[in-house]
């Protein structure tokens, strides 16, 4: 066998069977310490774990293809919260007042635009100022996020209209709104990335990105695409959230950066870019949102879930380095 | 060979970089159907020609012709569109994809919705590998392929357009006789076609065997073409270093001190095995072999950078284990790496700070830094290896690829080692300066150290080294004397072929 | 392509453009309101900066040997509580030693991950950022810190006090600082740091124990952050599990707005308290010529990318970036 080989099939299938471990795991310590007699593996509990899982998810999707890309975003939290303000502050605005549910596509364009607008204007700034694109994001996560604050000040802004509760809450062949959005979102960047020259090419850029340039492949634009691409999906996943809850507050989707990276991360995107996979992401997505449940089900405590999912995503960095030693022989630098 | 007009013209082309002219009117031209090999030494300007070539760097003065036709070019893909290919001696691969996405890299065939056409891609790939009679498909990932192999992918390259001119850079520097055999066999079909071709190569035995003519740069200019079949290495090599190739060898033998290195039966993994030689006081021992050998590893293993699988060493005679960096310093080791810029400096720290760092530790006053005593072992040394810098503030990254290796050079004798390694020493360093570092490896052993030089140059080897190792594949084939080594025994040594035995 | 002129404005901008930025704030500011440069709101400023500041000081370290250290925010949380938590179980003077030991055992941990185990940094510290938070929570059992006798403990003077005039908040600071800034600029272990953030592998060619150094600047960051976590608690003597959240990036952008490279082997202390200044005073400027706290942010985010850029403008030479 070729050095890596084992690494590189562990690497792909690892997180399902993480998550196969974690489903057994749950099941059978659940049969003993759960406090409700209820099955971990019930269906509506698993629907519901998709379901939870797609805010994190559909933005997790799109850092995917970021950090495939060889870029990072910090600031999908804060353009998370700046498109779910814009959603449901705009159904109140007295434009569109005669408009009764027809408002609804208008705000949730409204709020799509604005997530490309933000995530383009990051794109522009790492393509043409050429800065890193981890210190441009993390510049535009606290710029963003006082956009947030500078919309409605400290309050939160609502505006629940029960036409898109009833539409996110609705269930389409047993899958929840928000289940298929995510569900839908895969697919579709999956085929952007592995079947269009699009995606091949922010492949290569990743992996080598003087190779790409010399190719004639033109970096910036491409960068710039991704950075519209999760963009629009931190505000798709706002649309798909706020829909339901119709309250936004100015401090919501903090923090959600991390969380977006560690499923990335656990889904085995390499870090400097050039590898990754949309499908794995999803497995990271929901091996997270599975260990949330998990713990709760078996009676631990819901604060010990970041101190597991923390120590997990060292963990396998650790694997990961283990299995890829070259031995004795190799160069200790 | 039936039209004369050539695929490519260079008419008086001039570069220069602040303080450097680094072309100064070259000109020259390749025609359809011809292998032009371009020859000189390390940093004669013939990077630069290349980047110029490429789009990467534009002219100052003189233009470049294509079939006739006067060209700009701001990119190496308007090159690329111009007909010109470059073959890269630094892969550019991106190793994650699979070989047909990287030979199309930039240029996937479409279809509708931006979708890649994979059936072409594929089908058009596999018949370009075809003619490279490679022993992988399209769909095979880059990374997993050898180094070779992901050369032939970088020549693969070439062969997707009517190129009217492809430049090879180095293109044989990791590529095993056999896969050579075929390179030449590409080079001889693209001939065939009428293709132009550049070819550059140190590489003697090579530039006679497959090109028509042969120019050559020294210091940014232009020093002549000739015909291949009516020169010889000689008058090539003279053209080059501006005189006779000095292939003489070191006869200054004084007396030998005591042994201070000897190694037994050193192994390390599959890189080498049973290794066994001894280094005295005053003397150099040369390390010569092909890149790949063992002889780096060799070094590293001594440094405390890997551990031996098997094997003593042995200083003054006392066996002793190496653990780190740190350890081989503390016990009178010293490693003058390789890689200069990767290995050997922190370019973006000073002069002194750079020469100091080993012993950093040591030069203290109280808890701080001892300033003053760091300058004053910069000012020794400077002074000693004549490095030219305008002082010790200067970053280690501006300075020339010379004064840098001097810098590292010093910064290993003031730890005043019993044993130091030199690897490759002179490499990227003008001809001046190389000939300033092999009087010092020499006046250094004279003065008691135990030096050993790692080369691949041979007249860099037999003009300094007391005993010559020869290495093949990890493996020592023979230990010549100064006296003993020819340039053929030696050739045949570092090439696996073991003398007969000499009773 | 317009060359970047080096030696003109631009080149002195870009390299000294930090220091230009920061005056002309000050003086813009100034004439705004003249209460913003009288002594007490100078004051004001430095204190308010104090825990971000000293946290920035160990960070700063951490960059320099060429890592992140995503951890601080949480360690930062992780301190107070267990401060707090300790001093009515044992007291403050035991409370403040065993804080200092926990938090210097998370951050050997880290340094060993990064350090010896030579994993990737960010990652590190992102997964420590999320399990130090679920160490505080399960420590505090998500509930709310307060010691119980607010008014007669002598733990509230690193936050409340002065000494010599000076607020302490300001004196710990300025004493870490100093020390930190000596320890960077003139001993070996500082030279080993820079040596190490600007390339590894030729420090561990000069013998130079990479690990060790990587290990201590996440000892260093630690003590940092517990010294942080002291002042937070001291100062409001209550807190919620999520005091330091967020800070972890604000601190990282107060190290990049002095100056310091991500790639590690540039920066120093000076600019790093410059950096932090900055902030404060941008946040005080703002607050003083009536505008709201989080218009700061959006200022923030511009200086941030203008100083960052001018930086890499100056080192190639060209104000825009050459990628196509």
């Amino acid at each position: 066998m070729e050095p890596g080989t084992l690494s590189t099939f562990l690497k792909r299938g690892a997180i399902w069977g993480f998550i196969v471990v974690e489903l057994l795991f749950f099941s059978i310590a659940g049969e003993y310490l759960s406090l409700s007699n209820k099955a971990f593996m019930d269906l509506d509990n698993m629907l519901l774990l998709f379901k939870q899982s797609a805010p994190i998810g559909i933005i997790a999707i799109g850092m995917t293809i970021i950090m495939v890309n060889g870029n990072i975003d910090l600031s999908v939290g804060a353009t998370f919260a700046l498109s779910a303000i814009v959603l449901l502050n705009s159904m109140t605005w007295p434009v569109f007042a005669g408009l009764g549910d027809g408002v609804i596509p208008i705000a949730w364009a409204l709020a799509l635009v604005t997530g490309i607008l933000l995530g383009a204007l990051n794109g522009l700034i790492v393509w043409k100022t050429g800065v890193d694109a981890f210190i441009v994001t993390l510049g535009s996560m606290l710029g963003y996020r006082g956009l947030v604050f500078m919309y409605n000040g400290e309050q939160p802004t609502s505006h629940l209209n029960w036409t898109l509760v009833d539409f996110a809450e609705a269930q389409f062949m047993g899958l929840h709104t928000a289940t298929w959005f995510l569900l839908v979102v895969t697919a579709v960047i999956w085929f952007v990335m592995n079947r269009t020259v699009h995606g091949r090419n922010a492949y290569a850029i990743g992996d080598n990105r003087t190779a790409a340039i010399n190719a004639g492949i033109r970096v910036g634009p491409h960068m710039m695409i991704n950075f519209m691409i999760i963009g629009f999906l931190a505000s798709l996943s706002a649309v798909v959230f706020y829909s339901e809850s119709g309250s936004v507050n100015p401090n919501d989707g903090e923090l959600y950066e991390l969380w977006v990276i560690t499923a990335v991360v656990l889904g085995g995107t390499k870090l400097t870019g050039g590898a990754g996979s949309v499908l794995s992401t999803l497995g990271g997505v929901l091996a997270i949102q599975l260990l949330r449940k998990g713990l709760g089900h078996i009676g631990a405590d819901t604060e010990t879930v970041n101190l597991v999912i923390g120590l997990i995503l060292i963990a396998v960095l650790f694997l990961d380095r283990q299995l890829n030693l070259k031995g004795r022989e190799a160069l200790r630098i | 060979m039936s039209s004369q007009t050539p695929a490519l013209r260079l008419e008086g082309i001039v570069k220069t970089f602040p303080g450097v002219r680094a072309l100064d009117n070259v000109s020259f031209d390749v025609m359809p159907g011809e292998v032009h090999a371009l020859m000189g030494e390390n940093g004669a300007g013939k990077s630069t020609l290349m980047k110029v070539l490429g789009g990467i760097y534009q002219p100052d003065e003189g233009r470049i012709v294509v079939n006739e036709q006067p060209v700009v070019m701001t990119s190496p893909l308007q090159a690329k569109s111009k007909g010109i290919m470059f073959i890269h001696q630094e892969l550019s691969l991106a190793e994650e994809l699979s070989v047909a996405e990287n030979i199309y890299l930039g240029e996937l065939p479409k279809k509708s919705f931006g979708r890649v056409d994979w059936q072409k891609l594929y089908s058009e790939t596999n018949e370009i590998l075809g003619r490279l009679k490679v022993g992988f498909d399209a769909k095979t990932k880059v990374g997993d392929l050898s180094i070779a192999n992901q050369q032939m992918v970088e020549i693969a390259r070439a062969l997707t357009v009517e190129a009217k001119a492809v430049i090879f850079d180095e293109p044989t520097a990791s590529l095993t006789d056999a896969e050579k055999v075929v390179l030449f066999d590409v080079i001889g079909d693209l001939k065939t076609h009428g293709v132009g071709i550049i070819y550059i190569s140190h590489r003697m035995e090579e530039i006679f065997r497959i090109t028509d003519r042969i120019s050559v740069l020294r210091d940014g200019q232009y020093r002549g073409t000739l015909e291949t079949p009516e020169t010889d290495e000689e008058e090539v090599t003279q053209l080059m270093i501006g005189r006779k190739l000095d292939l003489s060898r070191n006869v200054s033998h004084h007396e030998l001190g005591d042994v201070a290195l000897e190694v037994r039966g050193l192994e390390c993994g599959k890189l080498f095995h049973n290794v066994s030689f001894s280094v005295c006081r005053g003397e150099v021992v040369g390390f010569y072999g092909l890149v790949g050998a063992g002889r780096t590893e060799i070094a590293e293993t001594l440094f405390g950078l890997r551990d031996p699988t098997a094997g003593q060493i042995l200083l003054d005679g006392q066996e002793t284990t190496i653990h780190s960096p740190a350890d081989a310093i503390e016990k009178g080791i010293s490693l003058v790496p390789e890689d200069r810029k990767g290995q050997g400096l922190v370019l973006g720290m000073n002069c002194r700070d750079n020469m100091t760092l080993p012993q950093v530790n040591d030069l203290k006053a109280g808890p701080f830094v001892a300033e003053g005593a760091e300058i004053a072992i910069f000012d020794q040394y400077r002074d000693r290896l004549d490095i030219r810098t305008p002082g010790w503030k200067q970053l280690v990254g501006n300075l020339s690829g010379g004064n840098q290796q001097k810098i590292v050079i010093g910064k290993w004798l003031s730890m005043h080692p019993n044993i130091l390694i030199v690897d490759e020493p002179t490499r990227g360093i003008d001809v001046g300066s190389k000939s300033e570092i092999h009087n010092l490896i020499r006046e250094l052993a004279s003065q008691g150290y135990a030096v050993i030089v790692i080369s691949s140059e041979m007249p860099e080897v037999l003009h300094v080294s007391d005993r010559i190792i020869a290495m093949f594949n990890g493996e020592i084939i023979r230990t010549f004397t100064s006296d003993e080594v020819t340039e053929d025994n030696l050739i045949q040594a570092i090439s696996g072929i073991i003398p007969e035995k000499v009773a | 392509m317009r060359p970047f002129n080096l030696s003109g404005i631009g080149g002195f901008l870009a390299k000294q453009g930090i220091l230009v930025a920061f005056a002309l704030f000050i003086i813009g500011f100034t004439i705004a309101n003249e209460r913003f440069l009288a002594p007490d709101n100078i004051m004001g400023v430095v204190r308010s900066s104090a825990i971000l500041g000293v946290m920035a000081l160990g960070v700063t370290f951490v960059v320099i040997s060429g890592n992140l250290d995503l951890s601080v925010g949480s360690m930062m949380s992780f301190a107070t509580i267990v401060v707090l938590d300790l001093h009515d179980q044992i007291g403050p003077a035991l409370a403040i030693p065993s804080m200092y030991a926990m938090v210097l055992c998370l951050g050997a941990f880290i340094g060993f991950l990064v350090g010896y185990l030579k994993l990737n940094s960010l990652i590190v510290t992102l997964g420590m950022l999320s399990a130090i938070h679920g160490l505080t929570l399960t420590y505090s059992g998500g509930k709310n810190m307060d010691i119980a006798d607010k008014e007669g403990t002598w733990f509230s003077m690193f936050g409340q006090s002065d000494a010599l005039g000076i607020p302490i908040p300001i004196l710990l600071f300025a004493l870490v600082a100093s020390v930190l800034g000596i320890v960077l600029a003139k001993t070996p272990f500082g030279r080993k740091v820079y040596a190490v953030g600007g390339n590894g592998t030729a420090a561990t060619f000069s013998g130079i124990q990479r690990a060790r150094v990587v290990f201590t600047c996440y000892l260093m960051s630690a003590f940092c952050v517990a010294t942080a976590g002291l002042i937070q608690a001291s100062r409001s003597l209550g807190s919620q599990n999520t005091v330091g959240q967020g800070l972890e990036l604000e601190v990282l952008a107060a190290v990049i707005l002095g100056g310091a490279s991500l790639l590690g082997g540039s920066g120093t202390i000076f600019k790093t308290v410059i950096g932090v200044l900055i902030l404060g005073f941008i946040q005080n400027g703002l607050l003083l010529v009536g505008l709201q706290f989080y218009v700061q942010y959006v200022v923030t985010w511009i200086i941030i990318i203008l100083a960052v850029w001018l930086d890499v403008a100056a080192k190639r030479g060209k104000l825009w970036s050459p990628i196509a």
